[in-house]
């Protein structure tokens, strides 16, 4: 199987802003063969339906990932501090605006 | 020739190259070489339709006799379609269709800029909506001919074969009659003879960079002015009008 | 042991409904069934594009024409999202595809099917595009991350679709004698193989049991055809249309509706290939395929040469 010759091109992901203002979210990816290709593609397929007013697109290649092996020593050290929320605060009773 | 009359036949050549040419986009469906590029294809049919209904609608209107849209794009005959002989060339092979869809975006991107200026509000807001299209379908038929024409030996090939065939379709979109000399004055219309220049630097510049020659200008069709057509639109109308007139007073 | 030990904990996560991604560990069957599941849902997509292209140029009027264009442009953005999901699984959309062109994968038999006149239009998108639908919205709730955002995407975008097909064959079961026997004709045509694209029943279908257990169906074939056919049957009744099933009736002690038996020996022989129309559309697939190779090798030379431009520059 690994021996076709790919005929698809390589994979982009593609991140859409819906409105000024807020920030670019991951949407999907696609296939194209150059960036122009890639950003008219994105186009095409995910602003059909007004959803953007800006699109970053991605190669797939260039995207370095954690692994579910950095869960542990990455997130976890992190549930015992809830010193950074401001529930952690006791305020005294009728202090306003804080 | 009244300029009601005149604007008629204006907006139907506008109308009408619109429906035919998104006919031919229409086709593409489920035939495009990759997934990502049938969606594209079928987003400049839609476009395509929407600016057909606009005109069409429009004519409806000011003609008077009380048709519309469909009445237009289903119950008219070969001879009384006004769109250009460029619209209506068949799809043939992808390198086929991004040339002459390249060739008549380039001449609508120029026409349309200019006609947004018209004296006419309908065919200047027209002119104003259809551009945004029009400039996507230009980008996207432009960078595919740099592809094809900068890409392997075969492709190179093929697009120049491509453009060496169609090019004597070209000339018919800037022929013009009584038509244009009546709504000209009137500022309705543009000046062909200036949207082909402006087409023609264009042109240049993208067959630059897709390695591509221009070819000749030697023998020359026209007609479309006139209702004159390839033999090919027959077949299209056959297809598209076969249910309004296989049942003439059913409603869809 | 190790495995075990993975196994526990994968089902462990799935019995929490938190959602399996790409790079979790996942039992090689689990993997396995979603690379089919997924790609033959993608492939229906594709190849679903025929039969309604089939009438696309021939579409009645210019909005009729815009939405069937629409609707079909959605599916070709549907398989698309599809095979985006399948190969987070570790296999290419080229393979896939590969599979497809090969006849090795299978998609749903009831593209196999001719649409013969513009009240199929309306057919497909009020049935085919229906029962699709009962049948996406419960895998909106799958295991598998990527699938279950996929389809979250394509309900959403589906909406209009079935919407679409019932005004079609509902303005012409309200329209000529002509067009009524048009309506009436496609839903004879098309009611049993829709109904049948839930699958066999549940105790025919060898694939639910993990399937089920591992959520990646959260609801079984029966339960979605029944689901199906309890909210067709009054659509049908009130544009007029007869459903052509003698024995449909409503069971007041089950809340369901009673149904007749489907001719499963038709079922498999389309499934196997035997359908009207799966040598056409696999051909037409194949064709656009072949036609499109030289176009995605000169985008791809195209491609090779602007790389080396820049590292020269």
């Amino acid at each position: 199987m690994s021996e076709i010759t790919d005929s698809q091109g390589p994979i982009w992901e593609v991140f859409i802003q819906s409105k000024p203002g807020l920030a670019h979210k991951h949407v999907g990816n696609l296939h194209a063969t150059d960036e122009e290709m890639a950003l008219q593609n994105a186009r095409d397929l995910y602003t059909r339906r007004q959803e953007g007013t800006c699109i970053w697109v991605v190669p797939f290649e260039a995207i370095t990932s954690s692994t579910p092996e950095d869960d542990e020593s990455f997130f976890e050290p992190n549930n015992d501090k809830a010193y950074r929320t401001p529930t952690h605060y006791v305020m005294p009773e009728g202090a306003k605006h804080i | 020739m009244t300029t009601n009359e005149a604007l008629v036949k204006y907006c139907l050549r506008l109308g009408d190259s619109s429906l035919i040419l998104g006919q031919r986009m229409a086709a593409w469906c489920s035939n495009g070489p990759v997934l990502e590029e049938d969606i594209a294809l079928s987003n400049i049919g839609l476009d395509l339709f929407g600016q057909a209904r606009t005109m069409l609608t429009y004519v409806g209107e000011i003609e008077g006799k009380g048709r519309t849209e469909n009445d237009l794009a289903f119950k008219r005959l070969e001879r009384e379609f006004y769109n250009t002989l460029l619209s209506e060339r068949p799809n043939g092979h992808f390198g086929d269709t991004v040339v002459r869809n390249l060739l008549h975006s380039a001449y609508t991107y120029h026409l349309y800029t200019a006609l947004k200026d018209s004296s006419n509000e309908t065919i200047a807001a027209f002119a104003s909506k259809s551009l945004k299209e029009i400039t996507y379908h230009l980008r996207h038929s432009a960078e595919w001919v740099v592809r094809l024409g900068d890409g392997t030996e075969e492709s190179h090939n093929k697009a120049q074969v491509s453009l060496n065939e169609i090019w004597e379709y070209t000339d018919d979109l800037f022929t013009m009659n009584e038509v244009d000399d009546l709504l000209i004055k009137e500022n309705v219309a543009v000046d062909l003879n200036n949207i082909k220049s402006l087409w023609s630097n264009t042109i240049n510049e993208i067959l630059e960079r897709a390695t591509l020659s221009r070819p000749e200008d030697s023998f020359m069709q026209a007609g479309s002015l006139n209702g004159m057509h390839s033999e090919v639109l027959g077949h299209l109308l056959a297809e598209m009008q076969f249910l309004p007139r296989a049942y003439p007073d059913a409603n869809w | 042991m190790e495995d075990v030990k993975k196994l526990e904990a994968f089902q462990a996560k799935i019995d929490a409904e938190i959602k399996i991604e790409p790079k979790d560990w996942m039992p090689e069957d689990y993997r396995k069934h979603l690379q089919r599941q997924i790609s033959q849902h993608a492939h229906s997509e594709i190849i679903g594009m025929q039969p309604e292209g089939n009438w696309l140029l021939r579409a009645p009027s210019l909005r009729a024409k815009v939405v069937l264009l629409a609707k079909i442009q959605d599916e070709a953005g549907h398989g698309l999202y599809l095979y985006s999901a399948a190969e987070t699984l570790g296999k290419s959309r080229t393979e896939y595809l590969e599979e497809l062109r090969t006849a090795k994968a299978k998609y749903s038999s009831i593209f196999n099917y001719p649409t013969l006149t513009w009240a199929d239009m309306g057919a497909v998108g009020w049935l085919v595009d229906g029962a699709a639908i009962v049948n996406q919205v419960s895998l909106q709730r799958t295991s598998y991350g990527p699938y279950a955002r996929g389809m979250v995407k394509i309900c959403k975008e589906e909406s209009f679709h079935q919407r679409q097909g019932y005004e079609i064959i509902a303005d012409m079961a309200r329209g000529s004698e002509a067009q009524k026997e048009m309506a009436q004709d496609a839903l004879n045509r098309f009611w049993w193989p829709s109904i049948m694209m839930f699958g066999p029943h549940d105790s025919d279908s060898p694939n639910t049991g993990n399937a089920v257990k591992w959520k990646i169906k959260r609801a079984t074939n029966d339960e979605l055809r029944q689901s199906f056919i309890d909210k067709t049957v009054h659509q049908a009744e009130i544009i007029g249309l007869t459903i052509p099933d003698p024995d449909l009736k409503w069971n007041e002690a089950k809340g369901h509706y009673d149904f007749g038996k489907m001719d499963w020996d038709e079922f498999w022989r389309v499934v196997k290939g035997g359908g009207p129309c799966s040598k056409q559309r696999l051909k037409h697939y194949n064709d656009a395929h072949e036609n499109g190779k030289w176009v995605r090798e000169a985008a791809k030379a195209y491609s090779d040469k602007q790389l080396t431009k820049e590292k020269v520059a």
